[in-house]
């Protein structure tokens, strides 16, 4: 509803977001550089968030890698984008998926012009999956591979598992 | 009912909160004539008695004041040895406060990473794969007890026995950490926690916790 609180706070969000992102186009000048730092303070976020997220929802320990995939689209980007991905494509050995997400809050009224074809714009949401994995120690990569700002029909996040980190595992987890 | 201490405990066995709430008082301050009917002696850093017992002064509690001027170890305030002090008898009648010490700030980091070790072995010595680890350690004065989360970091409380709501206590310090201290974003992870308002809202939930009394929140 227009003028609804969600409504404000989620035009407020993609507001700063986009600033976010078009400040770091100017300090940064070019795309690949702006990604990285994207992801860099996304992981900043994600390794805070993880707490935030366990203490309120109370899910418990994922041993493998389809729990974590449905934690993170039915209960994680739910809680914190108000958006339901669905889970698929997932590879024969069960270490990877992909996210795809029909609407990006995001991205909302945003449009990339042609000098920033190679930017990501929402490379955050890489860094914050990644670093919230890595608190509960698992090594994942996660890119986009589809995009609705570069012309295509959805966005779709892949998220490869790489290895259980198994240093300075709390103990009872061995 | 009460609820005595806090600690919170990161990923490396390193001490980075802790809050006093409420610590029975026993001290006991009398005026003694020469000479001393206590045996004292120095032990660690302090002078405590070894000997004799009566009106509610123990084998083990420590000097902790003398004439009212609070002693700095095995010193007094203004310097001089204290079981020297007391044994000149120019000194009496000497009023002595006396009482169970109160851990420094070392050993508290001391006794948190030997609990992290503690807490280990407890997973280990279990049967069972996956053990949760140390939740509780009861004895007759108090009960502690023990909340890891899923990314290593532990939340220990030491309360009255009898304290109920201590589990729901637990996970409410966790969302206070995860907001006051986590979002804060000068607060760098796994380094002590200087946060104002994360030391406000920690004392309200413990009120609220203590209010509730031994039949645990209403809700």
């Amino acid at each position: 509803m227009l003028g609804s609180p969600d409504r404000r706070n989620s035009e407020l969000f993609t507001l700063t977001y986009g600033a976010l992102v078009t400040q770091l186009c100017k300090d940064y000048e070019n795309d690949e550089d702006v990604n990285k730092q994207l992801d860099k303070m996304g992981y900043n976020i994600g390794v805070r968030l993880i707490e935030d997220f366990l203490a309120r929802s109370n899910v418990g320990r994922c041993h493998d890698f389809r729990e974590t995939a449905d934690v993170i689209a039915k209960i994680a980007f739910k809680m914190y984008l108000g958006i339901t991905p669905s889970i698929t494509n997932w590879s024969p050995g069960g270490d990877e998926f992909s996210l795809i997400l029909e609407n990006n809050p995001l991205v909302d009224f945003v449009e990339l012009p042609d000098n920033h074809s190679s930017l990501i714009y929402s490379n955050l949401l890489c860094g914050v999956l990644r670093g919230a994995l890595e608190m509960v120690q698992m090594a994942v990569d996660v890119k986009f591979v589809q995009d609705t700002l570069k012309g295509d029909s959805v966005t779709e996040i892949r998220m490869k598992f790489i290895r259980r980190i198994e240093d300075n595992l709390p103990a009872g987890e061995e | 009912m009460a609820i005595f201490s806090v600690y919170v405990v990161n990923k490396a066995g390193g001490l980075i909160y802790q809050l006093d709430h409420y610590a029975p008082r026993s001290d006991t301050e009398m005026t003694f004539s020469y000479p001393l009917d206590l045996v004292l002696r120095p032990r660690d850093e302090r002078v405590v008695v070894a000997f004799g017992q009566r009106d509610g002064i123990r084998v083990g509690h420590a000097v902790l004041a003398i004439n009212g001027a609070e002693v700095n170890g095995r010193l007094t305030a203004d310097g001089k040895d204290v079981l020297e002090f007391l044994s000149n008898p120019a000194n009496y009648p000497v009023s002595i406060r006396f009482g169970r010490h109160r851990l420094s700030s070392n050993e508290k980091l001391m006794l948190a990473s030997m609990f992290h070790s503690l807490f280990a072995i407890g997973s280990q010595l279990s049967p069972e794969v996956g053990s949760s680890g140390i939740e509780m350690l009861e004895t007759d004065t108090f009960k502690l007890h023990c909340f890891q989360t899923l990314t290593g970091i532990k939340f220990v409380v030491l309360a009255d026995p009898r304290q109920a709501g201590i589990d729901a206590l637990l996970r409410k310090i966790y969302e206070i950490y995860s907001d006051f201290a986590l979002k804060n974003p000068f607060y760098s992870l796994e380094m002590p926690i200087r946060c104002e308002l994360f030391d406000q809202n920690l004392k309200l939930a413990l009120e609220v916790a203590e209010k509730a009394g031994p039949f645990g929140p209403g809700s």
